[in-house]
């Protein structure tokens, strides 16, 4: 479909506003939401994410392609309720408390939104306490932990002793990343995943999605 | 200029596997190698230590001081590591870092006046970092009051705008530059003090980015860097740009760096 491959390439240029106007143009021509966020939105995220782990574009260009990616989906929330589609998961993501770092954490949750998970970003300095109240309220299926300061991954520590101590670990599956964690500490914490990168974030978001299915 | 240099930080993955396995031989050409190419001070960092971190700066301290006769720059948020390290420390150490937090400089004043350590200052405060360089001002004064109370000289005084990248605010280069200009002018004697290379993360060719911004800042009145001072270009600009700002009379220290090959 012409409209979708326009969608595609406005978004892999880092077009907000021609996003918006092609995704406004494609509901009108009667294109149905979900195509429109798989096939466009989506799929373009995809690509722009695998082009960032070769290493082909950089972080400016990302952060770019993801407000065209948004602009869209602002246009689609609404559609998309409608007709019932559903969000690929829920995930809560945050930089843990004393960490004041929200670049990796944002690249993360604009490509997590960009695979079509249903987002909520508690921002910086979060408290455990944020954390478990948080999942609490509104359920995800993954808790998403950051850190940048080798400082504060002990947070990430306290973070999981909390949503044990409340009994939440069987509801929730927690995922970890930041410049100084690896994936032995996330085991050491006994965290479900770790993701080197963004992109390595999405595939382990699935994963741990469908491993929840499963079981 | 001032140069500390940036490598032996346990956020870069050799590093950390050297800590450890206290592999002090690795340690000690990292040090040696920058006390050779102009380095004043070898910063030291064990940040990803957590419980063992007092321990292991202290074993850097001493394992850095064996090889060179160069002050180290103690680069931890976490005062009681940083006392440790103190302990064992030769000559006049740098602090890094205190902050506008409240709790920090109760704890680490007390070490900067026993040990007549110098120090430097973030720009950051309780609520994190400001978004406008007029902030980031305020809160560099509300130390400096603090600290020259404390009967700290100006001169033992180093402030750091904080640099973050550009890939993610276009106006942090700028925010950076002008809380620079702005402590130079109003505090003589006192030293500016920032990490160069954040500056260009996400971004290719990094080193490039690194040698213009040092030296914008340097213009500013930049007097100290942390930075790789093995990296060639960064060490080309930076004796370039001292000769510019009058710093290198006829441009003596130039000509030396060129005859050693140090200018790329």
């Amino acid at each position: 479909m012409e409209i979708i491959k326009r969608i595609f390439e406005e978004l892999s240029e880092g077009e907000a506003d021609k996003t918006e106007l092609l995704t406004q143009e494609a509901l009108r021509q009667g294109v149905s939401p979900e195509i429109i966020l798989k096939e466009g939105l989506i799929a373009g995220m995809n690509m722009i994410g695998e082009r960032f782990k070769k290493g082909e574009l950089f972080v400016p260009e990302v952060l770019l392609a993801a407000r065209a990616m948004q602009a869209g989906m602002n246009i689609l929330k609404l559609r998309l309720i409608q007709t019932g589609v559903k969000p690929a998961g829920r995930i809560i993501i945050g930089t843990v408390k004393g960490d004041l770092h929200d670049i990796g954490k944002n690249l993360v949750a604009m490509m997590l939104e960009g695979a079509g998970f249903e987002i909520i970003d508690l921002g910086i300095d979060t408290a455990p306490e944020r954390f478990i109240q948080e999942v609490k309220d509104k359920k995800p299926q993954i808790v998403a932990l950051s850190a940048l300061l080798t400082t504060t991954l002990p947070m990430m520590k306290n973070t999981m002793e909390l949503l044990r101590s409340e009994g939440l670990r069987g509801t929730v599956k927690v995922m970890v990343g930041g410049a100084p964690l690896t994936q032995k500490y996330a085991d050491e914490i006994g965290a479900d995943g770790y993701a080197p990168d963004a992109v390595s974030a999405v595939a382990k978001a699935r994963e741990l999605i469908s491993l929840m299915k499963i079981a | 200029m001032v140069i500390v240099g940036e490598k032996i930080n346990s956020s870069n993955k050799l590093v950390a596997s050297a800590l450890e396995k206290r592999d002090g031989k690795y340690i000690q050409t990292l040090a040696k190698e920058q006390a050779e190419a102009g380095a004043d001070y070898i910063d030291v960092n064990a940040g990803i230590f957590g419980d063992q971190e007092a321990e292991i700066l202290t074993w850097l301290v001493k394992t850095v001081q064996a090889q060179v006769q160069k002050p180290c720059c103690i680069d931890s948020p976490n005062p009681d590591a940083i006392e440790k390290a103190l302990e064992v420390h030769q000559g006049r150490a740098m602090i890094n870092s205190i902050t506008g937090e409240k709790e920090r400089q109760q704890k680490l004043i007390p070490l900067v006046k026993y040990h007549q350590a110098k120090v430097i200052a973030l720009c950051l405060g309780e609520k994190g970092i400001p978004e406008t360089a007029d902030e980031r001002v305020q809160i560099a004064s509300s130390i400096i009051d603090l600290l020259v109370q404390e009967g700290i000289s100006l001169h033992d005084i180093y402030i750091d705008p904080l640099v973050q990248p550009i890939a993610t605010n276009p106006s942090s280069a700028r925010i950076a530059l002008e809380v620079i200009e702005k402590i130079m002018s109003r505090y003589h004697g006192i030293h500016t003090i920032c990490g160069i290379s954040n500056i260009s993360y996400g971004l290719p060719s990094r080193k490039a980015i690194n040698a213009a911004f040092l030296t914008m800042a340097l213009a500013k009145g930049l007097d100290t860097a942390i930075l790789d001072p093995c990296d060639p270009l960064m060490l080309s600009s930076l004796l370039a740009s001292e000769g510019l700002i009058g710093r290198d009379s006829y441009g003596l220290k130039y000509i030396a760096a060129f005859r050693k090959g140090k200018i790329k």
